[in-house]
């Protein structure tokens, strides 16, 4: 399993809303290449770092529990995506949880995460080390169910690969 | 083996003669329905065909449902273009259950798909929107899911890689007071629940008060589950079901009724009896912040919203229409109602309701989702508190994070109306 560390840039409460990180009214904005813009884009400081490309590849949000929660909106995830940010979290929403599965979004589900901003994370297969503290705490990991999406490189990929064996049985 | 109602519908859709929670199934999709947001769905469907060789097709265009509903008429040139791309692939595909911009047949999804019949008890559907989940009023197994999953049913027919939920029952007793309803019923559930309560699991409703509910009542019900996380809130399709169907959808359904096990396994049982339930209200900025009226006092409104999929129909808009009749909203307040559909448009118009509130000083919007989520129209300025009969609060949900959104019951907001702040409406009339 790969590893690598994250420097947290930002801590999140619990319940943070797809209104949150995507509003509403962007939703026209759909494509995976356009939606990165809009990231948190009522959180206007962090919103402004993310577009001055402040904050690099491999960052980490830190929230609570039920990340991601309300809308079922895909943008939520292809936006955090598109500046290659993992989410902890202390819990996922259900249809956010599936949609970063889907796209590929890394996300850790991590109940008992403490980590303040500036800390750096090494995220392990089977927990997350906060360096900076010096403590570990565990990964709670995905059903094996969506670990298989994930293991195909998302569910275009997994999907072509179902499309193509069910074409061929023709 | 004894099975939960999800459970039985998945074992149905599986072909399995019993399934149980945590099992992981690829069951077959019965209906799959999509908004606007088809234009992402059209793109993720052609990126999984791309370099293939194998013509673009969908798996069964009689079961997809596309309805134009979130910014209608298009507010934007963004919106206009989405809408034509998704046009001519429906055209292309030969979409059967397409609801486009019409003022005899469109209207609210959520609304649009039980009305037409589209909705069969026992069956599975899937959306590509949250509140999906409304569609377990007429005892389905419905439930929101992301535009790639969706371009993946497109694709197979079935969806993959579903765990099996585990339930709570939620037992149901009691005689609604004057003056309460199925949404003060299910804000305070919210409430109690919390936010993530019933995250990855079903609501399933039982008890008198949803026997003795109207489908109306359940859809706001099930509609609103997800607001606790749930994956999908049902209700055990009954005499109600049948009559819906038959009075209000025009389908004369002769199929099983499934019922739940009596001895069916849950993961909680939730009693509530609401002869003693109070107007509840959600306050700003979780849907699960909710406190009886009695304890949101002086709250001074800017607008009041009376729409949507949760409470824009036409029970709703003849609660409001009742208390507001002869009466004028409060200087300095802005009252819009967008109905559900436009049947409950054209139905509200026949029996009076829509001039009773236009006369109030109401301001009547075209059926459509719009300012729920503040993506078309009825948006908020800085300081502005509104009250709505939608389904979520979330900071800037109404399109302005520098807002405030408190959600309730039509009665409610109609009563609120009149006075200008939070009030209670048992006594209005």
């Amino acid at each position: 399993m790969s590893h690598h560390t994250s420097k947290v840039v930002a801590i999140m409460t619990n319940d943070i809303s797809t209104d949150i990180i995507y509003p509403g009214r962007f939703m026209a904005t759909v494509l995976p290449t356009e939606t990165p813009q809009y990231c948190f884009a009522d959180m206007t400081e962090l919103n402004k770092r993310l577009k001055n490309k402040e904050i690099p590849p491999n960052s980490a949000i830190v929230a609570g529990a039920n990340f991601g929660c309300g809308s079922s909106r895909e943008q939520a995830v292809s936006t955090i995506k598109g500046h290659e940010i993992v989410i902890v979290a202390k819990g996922f929403a259900r249809i956010f949880l599936q949609n970063s599965v889907n796209l590929g979004l890394k996300t850790v589900v991590c109940p008992t995460i403490e980590a303040a901003e500036g800390d750096e994370l090494e995220i392990l297969s089977d927990k997350v080390v906060n360096v900076t503290k010096g403590k570990s705490f565990p990964i709670e990991p995905l059903p094996q169910a969506r670990q298989a999406i994930v293991d195909a490189g998302g569910l275009i990929a997994y999907t072509r690969k179902r499309l193509l064996e069910k074409t061929e049985k023709k | 083996m004894s099975m939960t109602l999800v459970e039985k519908i998945l074992a149905r859709a599986t072909g399995q003669s019993a399934v149980k929670a945590g099992d992981v199934l690829e069951p077959k999709v019965d209906l799959a329905m999509s908004h606007e947001n088809a234009a992402l769905v059209i793109n993720q469907f052609s990126e999984i065909y791309k370099d293939t060789g194998i013509p673009l097709k969908v798996w069964d265009p009689s079961k997809i449902a596309i309805i134009f509903d979130h910014r209608v008429p298009a507010e934007s040139a963004k919106t206009a273009t989405n809408q034509k791309k998704i046009r001519d692939f429906v055209g292309k595909q030969g979409v059967t259950k397409f609801h486009d911009i019409r003022g005899d047949e469109g209207g609210i999804c959520h609304q649009v798909l039980p009305e037409n019949g589209y909705v069969i008890p026992g069956s599975v559907i899937v959306g590509t929107d949250s509140h999906t989940t409304s569609h377990g009023a007429l005892g389905t197994f419905a439930f929101g899911i992301g535009a790639t999953e969706m371009a993946s049913v497109w694709t197979l027919g079935t969806v993959l890689n579903v765990e099996v939920p585990g339930t709570i029952k939620v037992n149901v007793n009691g005689k609604f007071p004057v003056g309460v309803y199925p949404k003060d019923l299910i804000l305070y559930l919210i409430g109690k629940l919390t936010a993530e309560g019933a995250n990855f699991k079903v609501l399933e409703f039982h008890g008198e008060a949803i026997k003795n509910m109207s489908t109306s009542g359940r859809l706001t019900l099930s509609n609103m589950s997800v607001e606790a996380g749930a994956t999908s809130g049902i209700v055990p399709p009954d005499e109600e079901t049948v009559r819906y169907l038959k009075e209000e959808a025009g389908i004369d359904f002769k199929g099983e009724l499934l019922k739940p096990d009596l001895d069916a396994k849950y993961d909680q049982v939730i009693e509530i009896n609401v002869a003693t339930l109070a107007p509840q209200i959600a306050k700003p900025h979780t849907v699960d912040n909710v406190k009886p009226i009695s304890e949101v006092t002086n709250v001074k409104l800017n607008q009041i919203v009376i729409g949507s999929c949760t409470n824009g129909r036409l029970d709703d808009l003849e609660v409001a229409a009742k208390i507001l009749k002869g009466k004028k909203v409060a200087k300095g307040v802005r009252m819009l109602v967008f109905p559900a559909s436009w049947r409950i448009y054209k139905e509200a118009l026949k029996r009076g309701y829509i001039a009773d509130l236009m006369d109030a000083g109401a301001v009547i919007m075209n059926s459509n989702c719009g300012c729920c989520l503040g993506v078309h129209q009825g948006a908020l300025a800085d300081g502005d508190v509104s009250l709505s009969t939608t389904n979520r609060n979330f900071k800037g949900r109404q399109g302005n994070p520098n807002s405030e959104v408190y959600l309730c019951s039509a009665a409610v907001a109609a009563a609120s109306a009149i006075t200008g702040v939070i009030t209670d409406p048992r006594g209005a009339n």
